[in-house]
């Protein structure tokens, strides 16, 4: 241990959040320690039933695109961000929650899964997380 | 698999063995199922891991290095379609 992945995320778009959670769970089946700091659009998407409503980055065509690649998606049996979220929490993961984000979009702690929230914090938690991370990404 | 306690009590090693099929699922699922079975068993336990996503055959033996697993085997199955790694932890 004691290598580390810190991922911003930024965006609430659903493949954005795919990846995240993809890249986050790699890190963590690797043998290295993994967190994620949800802000802004990233932020609503743990609002209680909202992890996998966000749009398509590309080609979302009022939601027509991102059902398309949902349909394709599940043919090719990837699994649901439920799941990926649960994998990242069983393996150790962590989950920090913007504060500011909070404040600007109105959100109170009760609007969000707060199951999957280890920390509330500001910039100086995502600093202090990636200070020594060997990785880190903002998505 | 058996229970620490009764681990405890016979007082005794015995190895476990741990069959996880991943067969038909894809990126990331194959690597993630590998690293919680490994969580779960004892040093010295042996993990046996069927699947059929590609990259998953060469990217569970690269975790094990990282962690500083032994993988005893590797093995083509169904003419090539499947892979069949065996981990001891």
């Amino acid at each position: 241990m004691g290598e580390k992945t810190v991922i911003i995320l930024h965006s609430g778009d659903m493949d954005k959040v795919y990846s995240a959670l993809i890249i986050a769970n790699g890190a963590l089946a690797m043998g290295m320690e993994a967190s994620i700091y949800f802000t802004f659009w990233g932020l609503m998407r743990l609002k209680k039933g909202e992890l996998n409503k966000g749009p398509l980055s590309k080609m979302n065509m009022m939601g027509l695109g991102r059902q398309m690649i949902k349909q394709r998606m599940d043919k090719a049996n990837v699994a649901s961000l439920e799941r990926l979220m649960n994998d990242f929490k069983e393996l150790g993961g962590k989950i920090i929650a913007c504060e500011m984000t909070m404040e600007i979009m109105g959100l109170s702690k009760e609007e969000l899964r707060t199951e999957w929230i280890d920390e509330w914090g500001a910039v100086g938690s995502y600093i202090q997380e990636a200070r020594n991370a060997n990785v880190t990404l903002f998505i | 698999m058996l229970s620490e306690s009764f681990r405890f009590f016979l007082g005794v090693r015995i190895l476990a063995e741990m069959e996880i099929d991943v067969r038909g699922q894809t990126c990331p699922v194959p690597l993630v199922e590998c690293r919680k079975a490994l969580k779960k068993a004892s040093p010295g336990d042996l993990v046996i891991v069927k699947g059929t996503h590609p990259a998953s055959k060469k990217e569970i033996p690269m975790a094990c290095e990282a962690m500083g697993l032994k993988v005893l085997d590797i093995e083509d199955k169904e003419g090539g379609k499947e892979w069949e790694i065996k981990i001891q932890r």
